[in-house]
């Protein structure tokens, strides 16, 4: 990896690293009273560690290779590394989370290891660790390749990524040690929320950068995904986080809003995470890789282009459906209710598009598990903006807020679609990255597959009952007009599908490990195989006039 | 028929598709676009919460929390304890029945951040205060399985054995005031002393917790051990504050309480 870089680019890379140790430092010392300290060691180590491997390569010969005849994929290949060894620890801290409510002492005793302190480890580590490496892992191989242009330098995308985990590691570990804003999936304090802005403008930067090299025309549909999942989650990220400082030695800051606004506030940021990270990111994914697996173009372009500005413009409305019958003033419930109904359609628009496209290849959903997993993943994510639109509506949302059905619906898209959508997108880009001819087990990928979908089945399955049982128990009443049952009876009903969803994850997560053993294998014992074409061309493509027709 | 009907629409999409063809050429169209179009309903949302006046309601009785019951609260932040526990009653018959008046927006106006919740492992906690005694609290703290045996909350003995940290308090105070809760400088200045005297009844300390945050407030031995400020001590005193911070739910909806 080292020998890729040029000398001025690994005095770079020691200075930005060297920077990052005196910033631990920095906060070590100056928090060494609060658990800030802790933080800042956290940061040295990781800095420290990055300052070595590159010191340690600094005067070995440069390379001599054109640069501009390949595509830079080294960050690329630790991107997908780091995004399964993310899927594997969070995965299976999702399986202890789930196991300590079917058997509350598997807890252990610890402070750190409560339901409340590791729960978001488990969250921000799927969404985060997991999504977050994925994404911008495959951006890097998207946009060079749909482009046909090399990134425009080397320095900043082991920023970016290298950057990105960091912010991930202060998060989880922070968790654990009680460093915590306790706003849903915006947790990490202050210090993380500001260097992950730095990250994510150094990332819009790299993406336009790389955009403007390219020898295409047109910016493939794509890349607009992932530009709004680079732009808007910078949005939301910086006004959710809008937090003063108790201290600047210390971890502790209080949220510049309160109450209502700040419920309006959370839920724009909590609801538009799902849209803009956990939705556009790996639309993305679903329109580079599944045309491409399939060897089919995409079904209509017309539709990726209402598809896309539809969810781009109504998805930001119907954060507010977290928060009917509440204290926020009906006209936001109102405007919540109507978009999400409406978001429907550029949704299926979507999910249609990608099922379409398979129009021609059933055949080979049929014979080929990574298919399968793309196809899966466009199901799953059909399904699941149907159940959020429904999950929407005020009735039906007074049965199932605050039960499990929402666990279960957010697990319907988290597993179904997004963890889907990655693991068929990492099957298909591991042999083109490390040029190999194929996946080193095609078996482990087909038990990776039918282990990922009956897992999520179960899990979905046992989180409806759950759900819609306790909802209805906790409104039943007696003929006398009294409530019928206490919450403990409905905690005791629980229990069985507590254990069912416990399950349901382990196989899942069963599956992420098969697949992150695959991934090394097929590194480590599959063959060199030279590809086909696969480095930045200048020749301009042809190019009708107007948009083919369909 | 159908085809006439369609036919604006149709050309709606042509006309859109052939410029889209053109713009999608520009990185910085397509990043304007985005902008623009994701800007829009956040900004509708969120900015007429903060200038409509009745989104609030404007209530006399409504206190800051004191010293303790925020420390306390920075605790129920710090175990994550919104993960299970709700703190917003909603306006729904079984909902009132179980848990009380529903909540009012004023109720949580000086929540830096909101805790509404968005799941129930366990019941809503918005009118906890006062239902249960310091003692029961604590023990349920200790391990939640000895009064609940079929509880799965985790037990927070350690809470028990943990001193409560109190010198930064006036900074945690003085930054809350900073985004909008009306400590006084004096309240900043005493912080640490109200945050010992409200569990130190028999002590020096505590008259003054009485004339800065009111006679109501709750001056007690929290965790049932006289003598040290516990962690435990905070976290109880910010339960018992829960839905009592003001009256006016309970004067306005009289018919829950029947």
């Amino acid at each position: 990896m080292m020998s890729n870089l040029t000398s001025p680019e690994r005095a770079r890379a020691m200075l930005i690293t060297g920077a990052g140790v005196l910033i631990g430092l920095t906060m070590a010392v100056l928090g060494r009273n609060d658990p800030m300290g802790a933080h800042g060691w956290i940061v040295l180590l990781f800095c420290g560690v990055l300052f070595f491997i590159v010191a340690d390569k600094l005067y070995d010969a440069e390379p001599v290779e054109d640069r501009s005849i390949s595509y830079y994929d080294d960050p690329t290949k630790v991107g997908i590394l780091l995004a399964l060894f993310w899927a594997v620890v969070a995965m299976g801290m999702g399986v202890w989370v789930a196991s300590q409510l079917a058997w509350p002492d598997l807890r252990f005793d610890a402070a750190w290891s409560s339901f409340g302190r590791i729960r978001p480890v488990h969250t921000s580590g799927v969404i985060f660790g997991f999504g977050g490496n994925a994404l911008i892992a495959t951006s890097y191989h998207i946009m060079q390749r749909t482009s046909r242009a090399r990134m425009p330098d080397q320095v900043s995308p082991w920023f970016v990524l290298l950057g990105f985990n960091l912010f991930c590691v202060v998060a989880a570990s922070g968790y654990l040690i009680g460093i915590t804003q306790s706003k849903e999936y915006a947790e990490p304090e202050w210090y993380a929320d500001l260097w992950l802005v730095i990250v994510w403008v150094v990332y819009f930067v790299l993406y336009i950068r790389t955009l403007a090299r390219r020898n295409e025309p047109h910016i493939y549909v794509a890349n607009w995904y992932y530009l709004s999942f680079i732009l808007v989650v910078a949005i939301l990220h910086i006004v959710n986080n809008l937090a003063v400082p108790a201290s600047f030695t210390g971890a502790k800051s209080y949220s510049a809003f309160a109450g209502v606004q700040d419920a309006m506030v959370q839920w724009w940021y909590g609801h538009n995470a799902v849209a803009f990270f956990l939705t556009t990111g790996f639309l993305g994914m679903l329109y580079y890789f599944l045309p491409k697996r399939a060897g089919r173009p995409i079904y209509s372009y017309r539709l990726s282009i209402l598809s896309f500005w539809g969810i781009v413009f109504f998805y930001i409305w119907v954060g507010s459906h977290h928060l009917h019958y509440t204290a926020l003033p009906q006209w936001v419930q109102t405007l919540g209710v109507t978009f999400s109904v409406m978001l429907l359609v550029p949704s299926w628009a979507s999910a249609g598009n990608a099922l379409m496209t398979l129009n021609g290849a059933w055949h080979k959903v049929r014979d080929d598990a990574t298919l399968r997993f793309m196809m899966v993943a466009a199901v799953f994510y059909g399904l699941s903006t149907f159940e959020g639109s429904f999950m929407a509506i005020r009735p039906v949302n007074a049965l199932s807020h605050y039960t499990d059905w929402t666990v279960g619906h957010v697990h319907s898209g988290a597993m179904g679609w997004v963890a889907m959508i990655t693991f068929g997108s990492i099957y298909a880009l591991t042999p083109v990255l490390w040029r190999r001819e194929a996946m080193y087990s095609w078996k482990a990928v087909e038990w990776h597959f039918w282990l990922a979908l009956s897992g999520t089945v179960i899990y979905v399955f046992a989180m409806w009952n759950s759900g819609i049982t306790q909802g209805l128990m906790w409104r039943t009443y007696t003929e006398s007009g009294t409530l019928r049952f206490s919450f403990v009876d409905t905690l005791i009903a629980m229990h069985p599908y507590y254990i069912a969803r416990a399950f349901g994850g382990l196989l899942f997560f069963a599956g992420a490990c098969i697949c992150f053993w695959n991934v090394v294998m097929t590194i480590r014992r599959v063959p060199h195989h030279a590809s086909a074409i696969d480095y930045p061309t200048t020749s301009e493509a042809m190019e009708p006039a107007v948009p083919a027709a369909e | 028929m159908l085809k006439t009907l369609l036919k604006p629409f149709a050309r709606v999409f042509e006309f859109q598709a052939k410029t889209h063809y053109k713009m999608e050429r520009h990185s910085m169209a397509l990043t304007a676009g985005i902008i623009l179009a994701a800007g829009v309903g956040g900004f509708v949302e969120i900015a007429p919460l903060f200038t409509i006046d009745d989104t609030v309601e404007d209530v006399a009785d409504m206190r800051v929390y004191t010293p303790l019951e925020q420390a306390g609260r920075d605790i129920y932040i710090r175990e994550g304890c919104y993960a299970c526990h709700s703190q917003m009653i909603r306006t729904l018959r079984d909902e009132v029945e179980r848990y009380g008046p529903y909540s009012l927006a004023v109720e949580s106006k000086y929540d830096h951040p909101m805790l509404w919740g968005s799941k129930r492992t366990g019941p809503d906690l918005a009118r906890v205060g006062d239902k249960y005694s310091d003692d029961w609290q604590v023990r349920h703290l200790i391990n939640p399985r000895d009064l609940v045996p079929q509880s799965v909350m985790p037990q927070y003995a350690f809470l028990l054995e943990a001193p409560l940290r109190t010198d930064d308090l006036p900074g945690r105070l003085d930054a809350l005031r900073m985004v909008g809760v009306p400590y006084t400088d004096d309240m900043i200045a005493n912080a640490a002393n109200d945050a010992l005297g409200q569990a130190q009844p028999d002590g020096d300390r505590a008259s003054g917790v009485l004339d800065r945050y009111g006679e109501a407030t709750a001056v007690r031995v929290f965790d049932g051990q006289s003598g040290r400020l516990t962690e435990m001590d905070a976290l109880v005193a910010y339960l018992q504050i829960l839905g009592n911070l003001t009256d006016v739910a309970q004067n306005t909806q009289p018919m829950a309480e029947e």
